[in-house]
Order: C-alpha cells, then structure tokens, then sequence
C-alpha cells in the first residue's frame, strides 16, 4: 500500500518533470478546449495531438476565443460569472474581466476590442472594454441569449436567444438592436462569411441553418439535413464555421455525431462526417487544414483533415468538451 | 383544514392581484428596441391569458413542512409570461396573466366564466377531469382556447375530448408508457404492482397495465394498499409482510397523493427497485434536470422564486409559452390563428428535454420527452432510442392515431 503511493508520487513527479521540459519550448500550434464539466481547459499540441496541459479554470467554462495575436485566450467561467484571460505560451490566468452573469459565449471584436458577451441567464449581452475592463454597454436581448456573431468589418453584431427564437442583429456603434429575425428553435451560433455577405445562423432543435443576407437582413435559405439511419430529431445544428474563401461551411450536428460539409454558393450539403458523440462547436487551425471538433458526450475532440475531408483522429479531453479555439 | 385550505386561497387571490402584474412590469423595465423594419410589424397584439387552479384537498399525512409550495403552478406560469414579455417585446408583443385560485371545495367555473368574460382569450386550467369538461363545454362557441395544464387522465384525450381544449399535462398513458420502455429496455420485465385507494391510483393501475400490455412486460402480482391511512410509523414491519409476493423484477406504485409509496423502499421483502409514482418516477419535469438548456430554465426560475420548479410548474409554464411562441409566428393573437399554429406541422415548442415537443392534431396532447427521476438524479429521459416510430419515437408514448378514440367536432 505504502509502496503504492510512493510509486505513484514518483510517477506524478516524473510526469511534472516532463511538463516543466516541454513548457518553454512552445512554438507549435496549439488547440484550447473549454471543459464544461470538470472546470478545466486542455491544451493539444496539434503537431503531436497530445494534450499537453490541462488548466483548472473557474467553474464550468464554456465560450473560448482568442486574440487576434494568438497571444490571450479569454475564457467564460459560466458559474463564477467572469470572463478569464489566460496566456496561450504561459498557460497563466493573466487577468479576469468582468462578464455580467452567467456568460456562456462571446465574441472579439475584429480589432481585438470589446468583447461581446451572451448572459445567458439575464436576457441580455454585455459589452466589455478588455483593456481597462469598463463595461461599456448592457443590451437587452431575448431570453436566453447565446450565440455571437461579428461582421467582419465589425459594424454589426449579432446574439441569438436561444428560447425567443431569434436572431438580434445590433449596430455596434450606437449598441442598440435594429433588427430580429425570426429563426427555427433554439438558435445557437452565428456566424458571417468572411466577405460578410452570408449571415449563418444554427437552429439546434429546430433541426435548420438558416442562412441570412445582411443587407436585407432577409433569410435566404434555411438548410436541412438528412441523414439515413439517424432519427431526425436527434439531427441538431450547433457549431458552424465558413473557410477564409467563404466557399465552405462546417455545421456541427449534435446527437446526430455527424459535422455536414455545405457548399455555400449552391447551399448544399456535400457530404457528413463522422465524429464524437454530441458534437458540440468547431475550430480551424490558423491555416484552415485542420478542423476540431469538441464532442460533449464522449468526451473527446474529433480532428477533421479539411483538405481530404476526412476524420484522422480523436483525441480524450476532459469532461463534457464545449468549446474550442486554437492559436498559432 | 378547509378553513385552512381557503383563506390559503384567498391569499394567494389577492397577491395576484396586488403583486403578480406589478411584479411583471418591474421585472421588465428595457423598452422595445426599436425595429428597423417598422413598416412591415403590424401594430402591438396583447395575448390576454387567465388561470384557474384547483387547489387539492390537502391529504391527512401532509404536515405544515412538508405542504406543497402555495404558488405551485403559478409560478411557472409567471416565469411563463416574463419569458413571453422579454421575447415578445421585440415583435410588439404583449402578454398578461389574471389568475383565479378556487379552493378545494369551490367551484372552477364561475372562475372560468369570469376570466373568460373579462376578455381573456386562452385560459389554462389546473382542475379535476370532470370540472375540465364542464368549462369546456360552458365555453364552448366561444373565442377562448382552453389549455390543460393539470388533469392527468386519459379519458380526456380518449372519449372525452374537447375540441376547445389543448392538453399540455402528459396523461397518465404517457407517463406510464415512458416507464414501461425504459423497465423493458433494462430487462425488468416481471412488475408487482401496489395500488392506492383513491381513483386517481386506480387510472394510473389502469395505465400501467395498458403499458406493460403494448409493451411485453407481465404484471406477475397486484395488491390494493388497505393498511390504512400514514403508516410511516410502522412500515418497517407492515411492508415486508405486505410485499411477500414471490418473485418478481421490479414494484411498480400507483400512489399519486403519495400516501404509501414513498415508505416501501427499501422496507421490501425481497431486494427490489421501486418505480411509477415514487421511486423511480415519470414526470414532466424534476429539479435534477439539466441537460439541454435545462439548467437555464431551472435558474430563471430560481431567481425569480426562490425554489425548485416542480413539474406543474413547469407544465404552466409549457402552456404559457406554447400560446406565446405560437403569437410569434403569427403576429397575432387571434384565437382562430393561434389555434391553427399550435396544429401546424411547422409548429414546434423547445421544452429543454433535447427535442421539440408539438401538439397530436387528433386529441390536442402535446407530445414531448418523459423524464425518469428519482430523488436526486434524472436517469433517463423516454422514449427509449430503441423504440422507433415512422413519424416520430414521441408518439411511442400515450395515444398514437390508431389508438385515438377521441372525436373532435
């Protein structure tokens, strides 16, 4: 017994030893996965796809983004109302930032600043200066609000409520909501090509992506899948994601552990892929080979080659898997 | 006790009165954002919905401490309308709640007749089958869309439908059939089955039964619990003498006062897990659900009453949205055009169980997943993934089309 800890403790002191090696030399691109339910966030080295660090975050951590250079990663500690930053080489909590309640996701504004966040339980969408930490606005939304989407040109900001069925798109300058687009049920993520002339919104019970033009606002088509042998109701639209070419669109499909490959020109579905169970959201590498996603229920993140359009591999995170973002 | 029950009552009257819509207009102070697209809203629609709860008569075992909350229900119909506001606000929609509590031993209809007349349009009723059909039957031509939101019985969907009534409470062949695929799919296919004394026990003896038949189990034993009245004290003797019926895989209880059925665990002859009314049960809604997006609904709602929601108060709050999320889609709040919503195929209500739940054109019930819970943990949610159906695995739980006998007129 006595020798069985001692063993262990020689491992465990073996295993920070390798740790403390492999910390500084961290040029490789690295992927960040927000662990709903075990208050961590693993780092995967995705030359090695090994997870290379776990780090204990505030509770339930869900939305995660980056700064345009790579170098913060802030993190919405959901149950401890705040956003975290964290250093992407360090892997140290920088500096936290005030989030309004129960943040869920957000999004950066293309220059770096604010940051746009969805509270969930208050029916509103806090906007934060991540400089000095001011809050510069509180928007009214819908109930439940979640999904954040930015205009490229940063002019428009978009939140989804996922119980008012809505999509609100807000003017970034004035803060104030111009216009709602009635969607399919619960609407999770929004998403703008990178030209900004396709708004995509997921609608995860509602079983659609509806895809908008923001010059109109108007939904110009709503996607549907089918996929044989799944039931259609455990068919349900999460995370979405367009190429920097704007010419494809990845849509995460819930239970139904498919991610769909949508062309965006024809607004067809071109093929599905195979994942982890309740895939949840996506993330490109910074050169657009690889896509990840996080799968909710086994716990684990599915890397998807983006060229050949095939899975490679999967990789065990922690529990419940929700969100991901991944640097340079 | 009745007095009790009545003045319990009239409290709860008068803070609706004084508190709820006050409350309401506090709680939601953010103007409407202004709409770009003004023109093409067509002018502010006010959903004008009223409540009728019976209360029940309180059973003799219920002390003080342990009485149901004296808001049940209500709620989450306030939850309901605060939701509908914060949604509707963006579309000029506006929502308001009267609520009429009658006591054990009044009468609903007056209640009924009064919010109908004061101009409430969609009414939800928490009251015994058979009031239900005289409210709906005194309604009936009139431009009110009555919502179940209480009555449990089968014989509301079956011969005693009402076309003006839409039934958001899951009855008891639902809640049973739910169970019943879940003790199949663990293999617990030999059920005893422990029925109450009181009528609402022996429907929900009746259901079971029509379960464990459309679903292959075997009811191998049956007893009526005739041990008289709270016999917590000495359970740990009577129950085992009680429960010596061979073997068997599972106790199934029907108990829906919960006079008994909470003090057979574990005072068992044989080794046994308990399910149906206690023990493992089959519910709308329970406060250890979680998943999706439920943990939202379950916050909101603590923040806005400082307890757990129970599944009635979630089905008031099913009803109240049901009516709101229809007016969404039509920017109306016609009566005739929410009620062709709420029957549309396109019709489709988020109820935080992973699917969408949507009315049964043939008998107004609303479809939707079944949780199975015990204490502290959700165990499952019914249907089972292995039972299919071509239209959907839902209508595996209660009365499928084939199965209706209900006669909408």
């Amino acid at each position: 017994m006595t020798r069985r800890i001692l063993l262990s403790a020689g491992l465990a002191a073996a295993g920070l030893m390798v740790m403390g090696e492999t910390l500084p030399a961290q040029a490789q691109v690295r992927a960040f996965i927000t662990n709903e339910r075990d208050h961590t966030m693993s780092v995967v080295d995705l030359d090695s796809l090994k997870v290379i660090e776990t780090i204990k975050t505030g509770r339930r951590p869900r939305g995660v983004t980056a700064s345009p250079d790579g170098k913060l990663i802030y993190v919405a500690a959901s149950d401890d109302n705040r956003v975290e930053v964290y250093d992407s080489k360090t892997f140290k909590l920088v500096k936290t930032l005030r989030s309004g309640p129960d943040p869920e996701l957000f999004v950066l504004a293309p220059s770096g600043n604010p940051l746009y966040i969805a509270n969930e339980d208050d029916n509103m969408v806090t906007v934060v200066n991540v400089e000095n930490n001011e809050l510069v606005a509180e928007i009214p939304v819908g109930v439940e609000p979640e999904g954040m989407g930015v205009s490229p040109d940063g002019k428009f900001l978009v939140n989804t409520s996922e119980t008012t069925n809505m999509a609100h798109v807000i003017d970034t300058k004035t803060n104030e909501v111009i216009e709602n687009i009635l969607v399919d049920s619960r609407p999770r993520i929004a998403e703008f090509r990178k030209d900004g002339k396709q708004l995509w919104v997921s609608a995860e019970v509602g079983g659609t992506v509806a895809v908008i033009d923001p010059s109109n606002w108007k939904i110009i088509k709503k996607i549907s899948f089918e996929i044989p042998g799944v039931n259609k109701d455990a068919i349900q639209p999460v995370g979405v994601r367009l190429t920097k070419d704007g010419k494809k669109a990845f849509v995460a499909l819930g239970p139904a552990n498919r991610v769909a490959v949508v062309d965006t020109g024809t607004l067809e579905v071109e093929k599905y892929l195979l994942v982890g169970q309740r895939v949840w959201q996506l993330a490109f590498t910074p050169d657009e080979k690889l896509l990840i996603s996080t799968n909710g229920n086994s716990n684990d993140i599915s890397i998807i080659d983006v060229g050949t359009e095939k899975v490679t591999k999967s990789v065990a995170v922690g529990r419940s898997p929700w969100g991901a973002v991944v640097v340079p | 006790m009745k007095r009790m029950v009545r003045a319990a009552a009239a409290a709860a009257v008068l803070s609706f009165v004084g508190g709820t819509f006050a409350a309401v207009a506090q709680e939601n102070p953010a103007p409407a954002p202004k709409a770009a697209a003004a023109a093409a809203v067509p002018a502010e629609q006010s959903f004008r919905v009223g409540l009728v709860r019976q209360m029940p008569p309180l059973p003799p075992w219920i002390a003080p401490l342990t009485a149901p909350p004296e808001n049940l229900g209500v709620a989450g119909a306030e939850l309901g309308i605060r939701d509908a506001l914060a949604s509707g606000r963006f579309l000029k929609l506006d929502y308001k709640l009267e609520t009429e509590v009658v006591p054990a031993d009044g009468d609903p209809l007056p209640a009924a007749q009064k919010l109908a007349e004061a101009g409430n349009n969609y009414i939800l009723l928490d009251v015994p089958a058979a009031q239900l059909i005289r409210i709906a039957d005194a309604l009936k031509g009139k431009d009110v869309l009555l919502v179940n939101v209480g009555a449990p019985d089968d014989s509301l969907r079956q011969a005693d439908c009402r076309a003006n009534v839409f039934h958001v409470a899951p009855n008891r062949a639902m809640l049973t059939d739910a169970l019943a695929q879940f003790l199949m799919t663990k293999r617990w296919r030999n059920w005893f089955l422990f029925v109450g004394r009181t009528e609402g026990d022996r429907l929900y003896a009746e259901a079971v039964r029509n379960s464990a038949k459309k679903f292959g189990a075997k009811i191998v034993a049956e007893k009526v619990w005739d041990y008289g009245p709270d016999a917590r004290a000495t359970a740990q003797s009577e129950v085992p003498r009680a429960t010596q019926v061979g073997e068997y895989d599972i106790l199934v209880i029907a108990d829906e006062q919960g006079e008994f059925g909470d003090i057979l665990p574990y005072n068992t002859w044989l080794a046994r897990p308990t399910a149906g009314t206690q023990g493992l049960m089959s519910l709308s809604w329970h406060p250890t659900m979680e998943n999706w997006g439920a943990a939202q609904l379950q916050s909101r709602f603590f923040k806005q009453h400082q307890r757990m929601m129970q599944p009635l108060d979630f089905q008031m709050w099913e009803g109240i949205f049901s009516i709101a999320s229809a007016g969404m889609k039509t920017r109306s709040s016609e009566v005739d055009k929410i009620r062709a919503q709420l029957l549309s195929p396109q019709y489709d209500l988020p109820v935080f169980k992973g699917v969408a739940a949507s009315f049964r054109p043939w008998d107004h019930q609303l479809r939707q997943p079944i949780l199975l819970t015990h204490a502290t943990n959700t165990v499952t949610l019914s249907p089972q993934q292995a039972y299919l159906h071509q239209r959907t695995p839902l209508d595996t739980l209660g009365f499928d089309q084939p199965e209706s006998r209900c006669k909408l007129d």
